[in-house]
């Protein structure tokens, strides 16, 4: 342990992962050191954390020893602007992210990390027309549980070389160790965007994607009764498409976005949900009684859920017509007799991948489908 | 081969006589995939029609530790369908229905045989296509897409196969059916799909595939523009890219590729010209107009000597034609030729074709150029004529040279035909032990006994040793760890 001793610190008051204490903290500042406190906490059960803003998300860990902050693991390792790619390291907040006339066009609450954001495969908006991280992220870096540093993928976009591990790493909780750097592609800042925001029905999302005016993103707030479409090009393009979604809805067109935008519908202490469901069960769902918001032409929704029966409620809806919901955090209290992540098709293969990747489980342990 | 015989008769009363080929001629048939060169005849080859029937051959392979190759069309380029010579070939070809075009939910749902074109025109009517579009989309399964994550020539704006599905069903090495995702986004639990595109069959085989249908651009817009030189072509995809504009497709042929495609398919390109791009924008109108008289004056500040803007379809299709029938063309000015696939950083690009052309007059070799400009991936044609001695030696040290530029320059060893066969031995030189030792912890807990199309992408089989356990329950006694 004497190592060990020597990257960490005890943990504080704050340093606690759904309830569970930690006992130590590590603060790598490089692959490297990263790679040295995983292959010294060996035994340990160890939980990454970046930002914090969604630490809590995911069941509370079965234990927990080390927490391994990657927040000194931050900047830009590179930008090549000609190639449309950065390379990020995991602990690099993704609202202080410079990229001049381009962006890396995934939302983020402020403060959320590179690596926080891939590990919960977190998205917003903007997802209809960007796809999520799992779509942008094309090369990954990573300590594996047993102190391995391994690489997928590289710094082009097109490349079909062997296994994508970015993507079993995306949305993975942390469940298969420590995810060190980030390559993404880039996208060009547009020149101009605008929001049409109205009360339309959200029957009305088909025949905005039928007007063809690609939409960056349309979303619905049930709260405010709200549907707005942001819509992102060149000046001239979007105040003549914004006009035209203006109309077809009845809207009014705003520089601004609503207040709710890329906002989760729920407080510190409340059940928050992420709802999914094919297109065309939307309207089903935005109708079923509960208060959700989210990507209407996508299907991923948001819920704060008042009790277990919503819970259950949402999660029954949702499953019924195709598609599945996760609590992504809840209070303490009820963790225990709470199902955070619902039914799981794969769920033997992903057991395999964990035993595989991790056979000790002392990364996030618990927190992810399956006891995973 | 008494393993194979007594296979070959479980699955003749399983399946059917007529499904199972053992007829020595019939198998040699399934030789080879699209790369040619590369020659294994199969123990026995099986065309299921149903998913239940993969189950049932991919289980019976299981138990009788008899490894299996998946083939949808046959089309791919890295050997990756090349069989097994004590193997059999599960032929995904019968499997050709479309299930569901499910135009509300901007879905497909296919069987793995399948051709990819054929998702698009079935879903066109809808107002909607399938965007991946390789080259040989005419003929390419959608199985076999899934197995390579296929691009093709708009992947630049729209990205890959793994981009386009939401769902499959797989039969696992084992021998069991498994669906993953669906028509609804993010399932929960590790990313399987995201996995399993791309995995070259090593992790199993696709029987129904759900795909993400594209809504049909309100606009599309495509010039051709001749350079008299390939500099000046790639300083117009820089600066294209560097205004902001991403375009559904850049493709450039250098002076050698536009005299094939002549030859072949009198596709009328400006004589003259050292390099073409063929440049596509589409989108809303009020979008393409406004940036496509900015990309032709990018181009035409670049020193392009003559830009054609096509008017309608037809001239669209004709732009087209040379690049697609590229490959192919290439027939007609040489017996024979190596196609390769390989990615640089774009930034890179003029630099690396200067030195493609050095060590390709070095060696006496002559190299066409045809590529994806927009995001790097080349295609070099290294021509060859096999009768005259030394030569398909001298083409095959090229090949191999062009794909040291690639990794060299921070690129990838393949953009989208695949690692196979062809360039297992590469993977060392782009990845470290570690990271290959990490992408086989994927394969053994997809593929423990490794049966799945043994022998390709990796360079060395390596085995996945026992699955481990028995600590886990130590360390939390009395807990419930799954």
């Amino acid at each position: 342990m004497g190592a060990l001793d020597e990257l960490t610190r005890p943990a504080g008051d704050d340093d606690h992962v759904g309830g569970v204490p930690a006992r130590l903290v590590a603060s790598p500042a490089s692959t490297e050191e990263a790679a040295a406190v995983v292959a010294a906490s060996k035994g340990l059960a160890v939980v990454v954390r970046g930002g914090g803003t969604k630490i809590h998300w995911g069941v509370q860990p079965r234990a927990l020893d080390l927490i391994i902050d990657t927040r000194r693991l931050a900047g830009m390792v590179e930008h090549a602007a000609g190639d449309l790619i950065t390379v990020l390291k995991a602990g690099t907040s993704l609202g202080d992210l410079k990229l001049g006339d381009q962006q890396l066009a995934i939302d983020a609450p402020a403060g959320a990390t590179v690596g926080g954001t891939v590990a919960t495969g977190a998205s917003g908006p903007r997802r209809l027309h960007y796809g999520t991280a799992r779509d942008l992220l094309i090369g990954i870096t990573v300590v594996r549980p047993d102190g391995k540093v391994a690489k997928s993928g590289g710094k082009v976009v097109k490349n079909v070389a062997g296994y994508d591990l970015g993507k079993i790493y995306t949305g993975s909780y942390g469940t298969l160790g420590l995810i060190t750097e980030c390559v993404f592609r880039l996208h060009p800042r547009p020149g101009a965007s605008a929001y049409v925001r109205s009360t339309a029905p959200v029957q009305a999302v088909p025949a905005i994607l039928a007007a063809r005016v690609a939409p960056t993103a349309i979303e619905v707030d049930t709260a405010t009764g709200e549907l707005a479409v942001l819509l992102e090009g060149t000046p001239e393009g979007v105040r003549e498409r914004s006009a035209l979604v203006g109309k077809l809805l009845a809207g009014e067109v705003s520089e601004k976005a609503p207040r709710w935008w890329a906002r989760y519908p729920w407080a510190g202490d409340e059940i928050g949900m992420k709802l999914s469901v094919p297109l065309s069960k939307v309207p089903a769902l935005i109708s079923s009684g509960s208060a959700v918001r989210g990507s209407a032409a996508t299907g991923v929704l948001y819920a704060a859920a008042r009790d277990i029966t919503e819970v259950e409620r949402l999660r029954a809806h949702c499953v019924r017509s195709g598609g599945h919901a996760v609590v992504l955090t809840a209070p303490s209290s009820i963790r225990d007799i709470l199902d955070m992540w619902g039914p799981v098709p794969g769920l033997a293969l992903m057991r395999q991948i964990k035993d595989r990747f991790d056979p000790e489980h002392r990364f996030a342990p618990g927190r992810f489908v399956g006891g995973i | 081969m008494a393993d194979i015989d007594a296979l070959a008769q479980r699955l003749r009363a399983e399946l059917g006589a007529e499904q199972v080929v053992t007829d020595r001629q019939e198998l040699r048939t399934y030789e080879c995939d699209g790369l040619a060169h590369y020659k294994v005849i199969p123990a026995l080859v099986v065309l299921p029609h149903t998913a239940t029937q993969v189950a049932t051959v991919v289980r019976a392979c299981s138990e009788a530790g008899v490894p299996f190759v998946a083939r949808g069309s046959g089309t791919g380029l890295s050997g990756g369908a090349l069989p097994h010579a004590e193997g059999v070939l599960i032929v995904t070809a019968q499997m050709r229905r479309i299930v569901e075009i499910a135009a509300a939910d901007e879905r497909a749902v296919v069987e793995p045989g399948v051709i990819n074109l054929q998702v698009t025109k079935a879903a066109t009517p809808y107002g909607y296509y399938y965007a991946p579009d390789p080259s040989s989309q005419q003929i390419c399964s959608i199985g076999g897409n899934v197995a390579e994550n296929s691009g093709g020539a708009h992947c630049l704006k729209y990205g890959f196969t793994t981009n386009h599905v939401t769902g499959l069903q797989i039969v696992t090495p084992s021998g069991d059916l498994v669906r993953l995702g669906g028509r609804a986004l993010d399932p929960p639990g590790y990313d399987l799909i995201g996995a399993f595109v791309g995995s070259e069959g090593t992790l199993g085989i696709a029987t129904e595939v759900t795909v993400r249908l594209t809504r049909l651009p309100e606009s599309v817009r495509t010039l051709l523009a001749a350079f008299p030189s390939i500099d000046q072509a790639g300083a117009a995809t820089s600066a294209i890219i560097a205004a902001g504009v991403v375009p559904a497709a850049i493709e450039m042929m250098d002076a050698l590729a536009i005299e094939a495609a002549e030859a072949a398919v009198a596709c009328d390109y400006p004589p003259g010209a050292a390099a073409v791009l063929i440049v596509e924008l589409d989108g809303p109108t009020a979008e393409v107009e406004a940036q496509f008289d900015q990309v032709t004056a990018l181009c035409r500040d670049s020193g392009a000597f003559e830009i054609r803007i096509a008017a309608d379809d037809a001239e669209r299709a004709l732009f087209w034609k040379g690049r697609k029938s590229a490959f192919a063309a290439v027939g007609r000015i040489s017996p024979d030729y190596i196609v390769q696939d390989g990615v640089i950083p774009r930034t890179a690009l003029p630099e690396v074709l200067r030195r493609i052309t050095e060590v390709a007059s070095d060696h006496g070799v002559r190299v066409a150029n045809v590529f994806h400009a927009g995001d790097g991936n080349l295609h070099p044609l290294v021509l060859f004529d096999a009768r005259v001695p030394g030569e398909a030696e001298r083409a095959e040290t090229v090949s191999g040279a062009i794909i040291d530029l690639c990794i060299e320059y921070g690129g990838s060893i393949t953009g989208e035909h695949g690692v196979g066969m062809d360039k297992a031995k590469y993977m060392p030189r782009m990845f470290t032990d570690d990271d290959l030792d990490t992408m086989q912890l994927v394969r053994c807990a997809f593929d423990p006994a490794s049966l799945s199309n043994p022998g390709k992408v990796f360079p060395t089989p390596r085995l996945c040793g026992e699955r481990p356990g028995g600590k886990i329950a130590e360390r939390f006694p009395g807990v419930e760890v799954y």
